[in-house]
């Protein structure tokens, strides 16, 4: 199993003409937690209330009591890629848009979209759908949420492949935590209304274990925390306990190399700036190295929204700690294996210097 | 993948497993259905739980009720049997008993003063017992529901029968949706906060779950999900920096803070005084406070990370080559040793950059 992942670019979202859409997420920890049945809730809930409701996607996996909760909702029906020989049916965004409902439900937030699809990610689809104007309800599982990638391995020993970056969650208007007990959900399993019964049963072994489950939840529960206290403070909604604030702001500086584990460093870089309100950037010391490596992280940190530079040197922690300096960082982030920890922690002098660890199984 | 570790548990620690377990293989399990704020639908999730497994084939009757069940609750009731009284759901002994407002106090001459109390006894009988409860009524949340809307219930719950409970399930809805509904006098802004307070204790709850289910498992991975930061104080240097940067990040994470210091026979009062009022103001800042002995203080420190679940470490360190104690080699054998966490270095105030 390797030690990283890395998602594929990011496509520039176009400034939007209309007042945006609202998203609203409905977040779990697996499948057959009830995300989708509680989203398609809410769209019959948004209809009843007069409003024009569409099913954007929708993936019945053949449950029956979610299967019935689109009952009189509009579908827009999908549109099939053809990709060597085979056939993929995706989301047909520019027919849901195209169709101009107030609202659209939209399964499974994290997908990655077949190739020949306009978009490669649906949450991109989504973006789309929200910048026309049109609001969107979708369902998406804590362990796809890009920063958590290594967290949920460690936990899971699963490595997560279709992720949505952080900033796409948390610029969500709402959202909500649905919530089932593992014991519940095991029961669920094992009564085939989450899956067929062969693959129940080697979901069983692998992935729905009670140890998984509990901590997957968790990790949900604490995220959904997150986010609403993040949404208050956007609002400027009065704060419940009064924060011991830092005597400056944290700026967080990410020292980029062509190790494999960069990856893990630049997900938990961001994910602590994310929780302590501070400032994230990169940057790497150009060398002869593996430039193909270094370009894959620098547009991981494009996809996270991290900014990043290149300086030349051929002493790459004074140039760190010197770059560092001038630009007013509190916190240097790096890799057990970057040259020099030692040497830079030296140099650092005044600024702190973090050395992430490398999550292991 | 390399395997989990196993350990050997100590006889006590056995006992203590072995107990556990014959206690809850008799008792009756409980599930609770944790609400955030009025109304927000808890009694109405645990009815439709009962009828549920009342439709795959259980014995299900009502304990207690609210006495103003309205709209959907009141339509579910009509499909179960409802007791009135402890006495009566022990001699009737079904295999799961609902039971709503678990805060309720019983009428002078009841068998218990609370009803909580009750669920005890029908536990004990070996009977299931599913309940709901709102965030107001647990004793240790009501200082902060208090201070977040102003008021507070009159009766409570220990928060350790919540702990006691198998499940616990958050009912979560928006507060738009309730605040829609004309509901209450609570705002927006006061239900937001209200619903991060009930997740993060929903989250508290499953981190015990998960701590005692891998105890009952020998695993000692360091499984959780919650950040736990570990602050290495010394007498002198950055501690109270290192203390105000761990307590902000403990805050921002909903983390748990502790701190920890290495005792050496040879320090000089004038430390011993410094450490000791380092140590005072970690406490101040609510942190959990161990004192280790050894000799190597990096062997010490990375024993108890380990044992403790820590996911970062702070330490200081020193520009100067003549300490003893903190010198580089110690940081990095620190760096080198902590695998699996966060080593987050903090250069030593007083120490100027030359």
């Amino acid at each position: 199993m390797p030690a990283c992942s890395l998602p594929e670019m990011e496509q520039e979202t176009p400034r939007p003409a209309t007042p945006r859409g609202k998203l609203k997420v409905f977040l779990g920890y697996a499948a057959g937690v009830g995300k989708t049945y509680q989203m398609l809730v809410e769209a019959r809930a948004l209809k009843k209330e007069g409003r024009d409701v569409v099913i954007g996607y929708f993936e019945p996996h053949g449950r029956k009591e979610t299967i019935a909760q689109t009952e009189g909702l509009e579908f827009i029906p999908r549109r099939a890629y053809e990709y060597r020989g085979g056939s993929f049916e995706e989301m047909d965004t520019d027919a849901v848009i195209a169709r101009r409902p107030d609202v659209a439900a939209v399964d499974e937030f994290a997908h990655t979209n077949a190739p020949g699809a306009e978009r490669l990610k649906r949450w991109q689809d989504v973006m789309a759908i929200l910048d026309a104007g049109i609001d969107v309800l979708t369902s998406l599982n804590v362990q796809h949420i890009e920063s958590l990638n290594d967290q949920v391995w460690h936990v899971t020993g699963i490595r997560v492949r279709e992720t949505v970056p952080d900033w796409v969650v948390g610029d969500a208007d709402e959202v909500v935590m649905v919530d089932v007990t593992p014991r519940a959900l095991l029961h669920r399993l094992e009564r085939g209304v989450v899956y067929a019964p062969e693959k129940a049963a080697s979901a069983l072994e692998n992935f729905f274990t009670e140890s998984n489950l509990t901590a997957l939840r968790e990790l949900a529960l604490r995220q959904t925390a997150h986010q609403i206290e993040e949404r208050r403070e956007d609002l400027r909604l009065p704060q419940p306990v009064k924060s011991t604030q830092p005597l400056r702001p944290e700026r967080i500086l990410i020292w980029l190399t062509a190790h494999p584990s960069t990856a893990m460093l630049i997900r938990r870089g961001r994910r602590v700036a994310d929780y302590l309100n501070s400032s994230c950037t990169a940057v790497y010391v150009k060398s002869a190295g593996d430039q193909a490596a270094i370009d894959r992280h620098l547009s991981f940190c494009r996809n996270l929204k991290i900014e990043s530079a290149s300086i030349e040197s051929n002493d790459p922690a004074k140039a760190v700690a010197n770059y560092a300096r001038e630009n007013g960082i509190t916190q240097i982030y790096v890799t057990r294996n970057a040259p020099d920890v030692q040497k830079l922690v030296q140099l650092a002098k005044d600024i702190q210097v973090t050395i992430v660890a490398e999550r292991k199984r | 993948m390399p395997a989990k570790e196993y350990c050997r548990p100590d006889p006590e620690e056995l006992l203590r497993r072995i107990q556990t377990q014959e206690a809850t293989e008799a008792r009756g399990r409980l599930k609770i259905f944790l609400g955030y704020a009025p109304r927000v639908g808890k009694s109405l999730r645990m009815f439709d739980e009962g009828r549920r497994r009342k439709t795959r084939g259980q014995d299900v009757v009502v304990g207690a009720i609210q006495e103003k069940s309205v709209g959907d609750v009141e339509h579910l009731l009509g499909e179960f049997e409802i007791l009135s009284s402890v006495e009566a759901i022990l001699a009737r002994h079904p295999e799961v008993c609902l039971i709503d407002e678990l805060a309720k106090e019983n009428p002078p001459g009841s068998r218990n003063p609370h009803r909580y109390q009750d669920v005890e006894d029908i536990r004990a009988a070996g009977i299931n017992v599913v309940a709901a409860i709102n965030l107001q009524h647990i004793c240790e949340q009501q200082d902060a529901v208090e201070r977040i809307t102003g008021r507070r219930a009159i009766h409570a719950v220990p928060q350790t029968f919540i702990q006691s409970a198998d499940e616990i399930v958050i009912v979560d809805v928006p507060p738009e949706q309730l605040t829609q509904h004309g509901t209450g006098t609570l705002t927006p802004a006061q239900l937001s906060e209200l619903r991060e307070v009930a997740l993060l204790l929903a989250a508290q709850v499953v981190e015990h779950q998960l701590q005692v289910y891998m105890d009952a498992h020998g695993i000692m991975q360091s499984w959780g999900t919650q950040e736990r930061i570990l602050v290495c104080v010394t007498s002198r240097g950055s501690a109270r920096e290192m203390l105000n940067s761990g307590a902000r990040s403990a805050k921002r994470f909903h983390g748990h803070l502790l701190t920890v210091t290495v005792k050496t026979h040879d320090l000089e009062r004038k430390d011993e005084e410094e450490l000791q009022e380092n140590l005072d103001y970690a406490r101040q800042l609510g942190a959990e406070v161990h004192v280790l002995e050894g000799t190597d203080p990096i062997t010490e420190i990375i024993r108890f990370a380990r044992e403790q679940r820590i996911t970062q470490v702070f330490i200081g360190h020193t520009q100067r080559k003549s300490w003893k104690f903190w010198e580089q080699n110690h940081v990095d054998r620190l760096i080198q040793a902590a695998e699996g966490m966060d080593v987050r270095i903090f250069p030593h105030a007083g120490v100027q950059p030359a």
